[in-house]
């Protein structure tokens, strides 16, 4: 299956090092990327997770060529591009704004990377046909961009920057500006499109869901850093840090003892005495006092006197149509939220204000590297 | 009593009379400095001449005649006014080069500066501009104070070693095109300024990005996109061109007229108003065409590219 094959994939971009310091005067000095390393590999669909003003667009403008590295340097199939101006590299770009020429047609603007690069007329023409046909446009070739919907200038912009063939396809936050039901269409469709072309695409989102449903892996940015790789599964499953751990989905916090480590699994001694067995981030040794996270969905809600991790009283029960979640006021302080997805028939049996246990799923908790 | 139909027809009229008096303004100012000059200009031209200058007031054609054709002095045929249209060829070939060359200096001088920070903007359009507080007659002899024969550019290249007679500048096409060139460069940045101010850079990344090189860039996505500032600029600076009359009357000196100058000449020394306001009109004519002619074509190439 893929899954496997892409990690034996070579490597389309390679990040080595990579700084970004934006210059001015001293207080205005901005470091968008401190010492940057990441491998992206041919045919992924790799995403760049994190809030605004993380630096993960800077690094898209970076392989791009619109920005250069202060240090470091970034390799397109083991050569270095640092030298190349963005028009020189065979790398594309799906803007935020989607920055559709308004003097030109929809077919004139997805010809126009092909015009530049010196192809023939016909054969433009026919690349122009199939792209349009790719993100079914056809009956749209000679409006003009201002003339067509939110969503159908997206697929412009998209069939614009696939049409020369590149070797990486950068899409810069190229869903934020759609709504939901929009989005959610363009996130198959955008996964199609990866899966037919064969390209590999870069996608910067802050969107934690976007991030999860579409990429093969995801780096988590903040402050300039990548903070963890991995695929959407071990992103959130194994959360490598708090920062991660609170940026994608909801989660519970839980002060811990270390009591015995392993190679990947330590035993932590949870307040109110449970010890969990726990998952471990990449390399780390903890000893004393860790941090565990648990997802609300790993957790289960029992009556109290059953066996169970944790004890407290049931503070609230908020129904979200597909599942519900139950507040626990811990009996050693603090709040622990537990989802329970609902199903005809299982309408909660408790109420709020009982006494109640949580019972952890097996592999539930996970210790954080800070 | 009144119906209702009555009441809104009272009210409508009430509503009609209001709005010619709100208008009252504007139309006295169009009237009094537009049509008014104008009518009278139409009207002078087709009158006769009289002597001490002014006019006589009898219906003649011999102004619009004199536009176009001379009286051969000895066998009294009309010939083609040979020196009136040279004049007008002039007039027209010395705008339309320096309207390209006011675009030529103008376009990467607005371009600098839509592309400087937003605090720094406002500097320099405030010095393109300082060139405006001085009277246009003493800008003008400050040229020729430059391009003279022992003015400060011959004198430097003498000095230099450069050349060892002075280059003849004055009194030459070359300096009525240099003076109007710097007059009118103002008027050509600062309508493109405000088309390139308002130009999406991110087009002009996503075009790099398109594999164009900056030549390609800047004639398939810039230029397009600028364009009516192109358009307004050179309108703003053709018209006034082609009347141009104190910056060939002191660097062309008596030979290198203009129109301006010679509707001029007519209304003074010449003495003869119906064929001064008969240029005034040629003049008019020409202006009104050749705008009409440059917008649509500007236009239709506009369309064309998308």
């Amino acid at each position: 299956m893929p899954e496997v094959d892409k990690a034996d994939r070579r490597p389309a971009i390679e990040a080595k090092n990579v700084s970004k310091v934006f210059q001015g005067a001293a207080q205005d000095r901005v470091t968008a990327l401190d010492a940057v390393s990441v491998t992206i590999r041919e045919n992924e669909f790799f995403t760049l997770l994190g809030p605004s003003g993380c630096g993960k667009t800077t690094l898209l403008r970076l392989i791009a060529g619109f920005d250069f590295p202060t240090e470091g340097e970034i390799l397109l199939y083991g050569e270095d591009i640092a030298p190349l101006p963005p028009h020189k590299r065979p790398v594309n770009t799906v803007f935020q704004s989607y920055a559709l020429f308004p003097h030109m047609t929809v077919g004139q603007n997805i010809g126009f990377g092909l015009e530049m690069l010196g192809k023939s007329k016909a054969e433009t023409a026919a690349r122009v046909d199939q792209m349009l046909k790719l993100v079914q446009m056809q009956e749209l070739k000679n409006r003009r961009t201002s003339q067509i919907s939110g969503g159908q200038q997206q697929r412009v912009a998209l069939a614009r920057a696939l049409a020369p063939h590149p070797k990486v396809l950068l899409l810069d936050e190229p869903l934020s500006a759609l709504d939901y039901k929009l989005r959610k269409e363009m996130q198959i469709e955008l996964k199609r499109l990866q899966h037919e072309t064969g390209i590999t695409f870069i996608f910067v989102t802050q969107d934690q869901e976007e991030a999860l449903t579409m990429s093969d892996r995801i780096a988590v940015m903040s402050r300039g850093k990548i903070l963890q790789i991995g695929s959407p599964r071990e992103i959130y499953d194994r959360p490598a840090e708090r920062f991660v751990a609170n940026f994608i989905g909801e989660t519970n916090f839980l002060e811990g003892d270390t009591v015995s480590t392993q190679a990947d699994r330590a035993m932590v001694r949870l307040p109110g005495g449970a010890t969990v067995d726990a998952g471990l981030p990449q390399g780390l040794k903890p000893s004393g006092k860790v941090t565990v996270v648990v997802r609300p969905e790993h957790a289960d809600i029992v009556k109290a006197g059953q066996p169970a991790t944790l004890a407290g009283a049931l503070s609230n029960i908020v129904y979200f149509g597909t599942d519900t979640h139950f507040h626990v006021a811990l009996d050693t302080g603090g709040e622990f939220i537990v989802r329970h997805q609902n199903s005809r028939g299982n309408e909660s049996a408790f109420a709020v204000g009982e006494k109640v246990g949580i019972a952890f799923e097996p592999d539930a908790a996970q210790v954080l590297r800070d | 009593m009144a119906t209702a139909r009555e009441i809104a027809e009272a009210a409508e009229r009430r509503d009609i009379r209001q709005r010619w008096l709100l208008s009252a303004p504007a139309l006295v100012v169009i009237f009094f400095a537009g049509i008014g000059p104008l009518a009278i200009m139409v009207v002078y031209s087709f009158l006769e001449k009289s002597g001490y200058g002014g006019v006589v007031w009898k219906f003649s054609t011999a102004g619009w005649e004199s536009v176009f054709f001379q009286r051969d002095i000895f066998d009294d045929t009309l010939q083609f006014a040979d020196a009136h249209l040279s004049i007008f060829w002039r007039s027209v070939k010395l705008s339309v080069i320096t309207t390209f060359l006011t675009l030529i200096f103008g376009f990467p001088t607005a371009f600098f500066i839509a592309t400087r920070p937003e605090r720094t903007r406002d500097l320099w359009l405030f010095l393109i501009t300082i060139p405006f507080w001085t009277n246009l007659l003493i800008r003008t002899f400050a040229i020729q104070e430059v391009i003279r024969n022992e003015g400060i550019a011959n004198t430097v290249l003498i000095k230099l070693g450069i050349i060892s007679q002075p280059i003849q500048m004055m009194f030459t096409d070359f300096a009525i095109m240099l003076g109007m060139t710097y007059v009118f460069l103002p008027l050509m940045v600062l309508p493109l300024y405000a088309s390139l101010e308002k130009l999406d850079f991110r087009l002009v990344e996503a075009g790099y990005d398109l594999y164009a090189n900056r030549f390609q860039v800047l004639r398939r996505i810039i230029i397009p996109l600028v364009k009516p500032g192109i358009i307004a600029g050179s309108i703003l600076v053709f018209i006034p061109c082609l009347g141009a009359y104190v910056t060939p009357r002191v660097l062309g000196g008596g030979k290198n007229l203009m129109i301006g100058n010679l509707i001029e000449l007519q209304f003074g020394q010449g003495r003869n108003w119906p064929l001064g306001a008969a240029l005034s009109i040629t003049l008019l004519i020409i202006v009104v065409a050749a705008l009409l002619v440059y917008v649509r074509q500007a236009s239709k190439s506009g369309q064309r590219h998308g």
